[in-house]
């Protein structure tokens, strides 16, 4: 399947995957950050409930400097 | 007795929350988390602003981030919607935050107008700061210096209401001393000013019209010695503070008045 991830397409062996699979995968376990899937936020304590799917549009951002 | 013992008792009162600082910085701009690190230790502030963007997914796995340099013991995050154009930009990047720092609702709302002069646009600032205080965040709002707006933004149930002094990295200072005066005068928040600060004596002069405080990122970042202007603003803050509390002697235009007895001249 491809995924949208920050505006790049990724492609996954796998049909769906878990949000937090996902995390794994890209290297961010343990990294503060907030997970949009199709403008909807995936919050930490729905990630069990929730898969990735084929065509999503993820978001993963994460604080930087700023004024 | 008269009060010397400002720094303990004369606090800043936000959404309930209680500060010593009357500095907010921001954390862009800098060379690197180091010199950031180093320039708020010596600016003594203990609200940071943040900005919110996409994480940059081919960074190694060790690479330090911003938090880390600034935890969250040791200060309050004020996470911004800088370079949002509108309200739907806004409330979804401040909705982000939220869930990134673990329901964490003190927020910076400013909707941007216009790329060039990075005025605000204030109808897209009203219509998001109505929906994000009706969602639950304490809203310290960035706006222009006019004062109905300003009223209409606290009406709305803004935390802070947090003015330009001049426009955003411009360093011109404060440019309308009188509208800032119109705005703090009317208003039952704190009056922030936040933007055109460019030197010491600029901070000085937000807080002896009797700013509640300064927000600055730019001035202290793209100073020549960014720690030492740090530590000046800290210094430039809680003097003009002393001085507004202190009260200021009226000006006398024609009348000059000699500080010496005319008594007991030697003639």
């Amino acid at each position: 399947m491809k995924v949208y991830i920050n505006g790049s397409i990724k492609e996954f062996k796998a049909k769906k995957i878990s949000p937090e699979e996902l995390i794994i995968q890209l290297n961010l376990n343990g990294k503060r950050f907030a997970i949009e899937r199709n403008g909807e936020i995936i919050s930490k304590n729905s990630f069990d409930e929730i898969y990735i799917n084929d065509g999503d549009k993820i978001e993963i951002i994460g604080a930087v400097g700023g004024g | 007795m008269v009060d010397r013992n400002l720094n303990t008792n004369d606090k800043l009162i936000i959404a309930g929350r209680s500060f010593q600082s009357r500095l907010l910085i921001g954390t862009g701009k800098y060379n690197n988390f180091e010199e950031t690190r180093a320039a708020i230790n010596a600016s003594e502030s203990e609200i940071v602003t943040v900005a919110i963007r996409r994480i940059n997914l081919g960074q190694s796995p060790n690479e330090p981030s911003l938090l880390e340099f600034l935890p969250s013991n040791e200060f309050t995050y004020l996470p911004n919607t800088a370079g949002c154009f509108s309200a739907d930009e806004a409330i979804r990047t401040l909705r982000l935050a939220r869930e990134l720092l673990d329901g964490h609702n003190l927020v910076k709302l400013e909707v941007l107008g216009d790329p060039e002069t990075l005025f605000p646009n204030v109808v897209e600032t009203i219509n998001a700061a109505k929906i994000l205080v009706k969602d639950g965040f304490d809203v310290m709002v960035y706006t222009s210096d006019d004062p109905i707006i300003a009223k209409q933004l606290e009406d709305i149930g803004c935390c802070a209401i947090m003015p330009l002094a001049s426009l955003i990295g411009s360093g011109m200072g404060i440019l309308n001393p009188w509208n800032l005066e119109i705005i703090i005068d009317k208003a039952n928040v704190p009056v922030i000013v936040d933007a055109g600060v460019g030197t010491a004596s600029d901070a000085s002069i937000a807080m002896e019209l009797g700013c509640d405080g300064v927000l600055m990122n730019t001035a202290i970042a793209l100073a020549k010695n960014p720690i030492l202007m740090a530590s000046a603003m800290k210094k430039a803050i809680e003097s003009g503070r002393e001085a507004f509390l202190a009260g200021r002697m009226d000006k006398k235009h024609y009348s000059a008045s000699p500080s010496s007895p005319a008594k007991g001249l030697i003639k």
